[in-house]
């Protein structure tokens, strides 16, 4: 049983990665549109998604520090197990440092987040537009980046499954999908 | 010469008293005077204001409900809080700048309510639609000049601000809420 990751981990795992894809996605097509009622709308949800994922990050670090992954396979040299683990952490911070990048760089544009309308989060920041446009480049370098990750990741799991054929991607996928 | 001294600074008080009978404020602080408002779209407050206006006055403060003020004030120079906002209000479904390039707020009554507090009533017209409108107001009076500050909480609707996919209240909120603060010294004492 060791081999897997605990059911919550998977959830988590998941519902992170689907909120991520979303949130992602939202971001894309979002800044590109002309004002309208819509477009107020859809940054509200990208806000309110974003912190949302903040939270389940949250969560999520805290399961993982008190539930050790289950080691990896003993097939693999050691630098792939260094860039696993490299890989790995660059995700968790990212997961943490893109919602706090467009919190504040929302502060610094004058529009409050406030979570599902109702739960005010404080300015950090106070309004200025130079560093208002300085956290939306940060925050797109690091969306890129993390869209760069997800690629290495995703590719690794694919690889790990069809190349090594090890248990790598399906002690991550919920059991009814286990082939 | 207790009796003297008291005759003399009551004669002094009325004197005074009679001088400040003669202030009338009506040179109007620009500088000093802000024009703002607040505005809530998906459950989020936003503050903007208008960088110009012009206003004018005549008070008196032992003659309060003779008090009258005119407001002008551009549209042109709104500020929303955001660019693209600032761009977008001036078009036809919010302001329509072009059309109608002025809002005004004429004073046609004021009423005492308490001590330094009153009710200023008037015609508001925004983008060519005029309300009857009544602002409380706070005064604060010195020899050097007098302060109001008022507050009004107006429907959005009631002058088409925002018409269109616009219309609808749930993601910009149909109340607004003005503020407005006016600094005035007295005549010939700019």
């Amino acid at each position: 049983m060791t081999s897997r990751y605990t059911p919550t981990a998977i959830a988590l795992h998941w519902l992170i990665a689907l909120g991520i894809a979303g949130s992602f996605a939202l971001g894309l097509y979002m800044h590109e549109l002309p004002l309208s009622p819509t477009k107020l709308k859809l940054y509200s949800w990208h806000k309110w998604a974003g912190v949302t994922l903040f939270v389940l990050a949250l969560l999520r670090l805290g399961w993982r520090i008190t539930h050790p992954a289950p080691p990896l396979p003993a097939h693999m040299p050691a630098a792939l197990r260094k860039a696993s683990h490299v890989t790995h952490w660059l995700l968790y911070a990212l997961m943490f440092a893109i919602p706090l990048s467009g919190w504040l760089m929302s502060s610094a544009l004058g529009f409050q987040t406030v979570w599902f309308g109702v739960l005010p989060l404080p300015d950090l920041v106070p309004k200025d537009k130079a560093l208002g446009d300085a956290l939306r480049a940060v925050h797109e370098v690091l969306n890129f980046t993390l869209l760069a990750l997800v690629g290495v990741h995703t590719a690794a799991a694919l690889k790990h499954h069809f190349i090594d054929r090890d248990t790598v991607l399906t002690r991550m996928l919920p059991r009814g999908a286990r082939s | 010469m207790i009796r003297a001294l008291a005759t003399a600074s009551l004669t002094a008080a009325l004197l005074l008293g009679g001088n400040a009978h003669a202030i009338e404020y009506t040179q109007v602080d620009t500088a000093a005077s802000t024009l703002g408002f607040r505005y809530t779209q998906m459950g989020v407050t936003l503050d903007g204001r208008f960088r110009q206006f012009t206003a004018t006055l005549a008070y008196d403060p032992t003659r309060p409900d003779a008090a009258r003020t005119v407001f002008e004030v551009p549209i042109a120079g709104i500020d929303t809080g955001a660019e693209e906002g600032n761009a977008e209000v001036k078009g036809k479904d919010w302001f329509n700048l072009a059309a109608h390039p002025l809002a005004r707020f004429e004073s046609t009554a004021v009423t005492v309510r308490a001590p330094n507090r009153l009710d200023v009533t008037g015609t508001l017209t925004i983008k060519g639609r005029s309300r009857t409108v009544t602002l409380p107001v706070e005064v604060d009076t010195s020899a050097q000049r007098v302060r109001f500050k008022g507050s009004l909480a107006l429907r959005r609707a009631d002058y088409a601000i925002g018409e269109g996919d616009w219309a609808a209240e749930d993601i910009v909120a149909g109340n607004v809420q003005v503020d407005v603060v006016l600094v005035a010294t007295p005549a010939g004492k700019p």
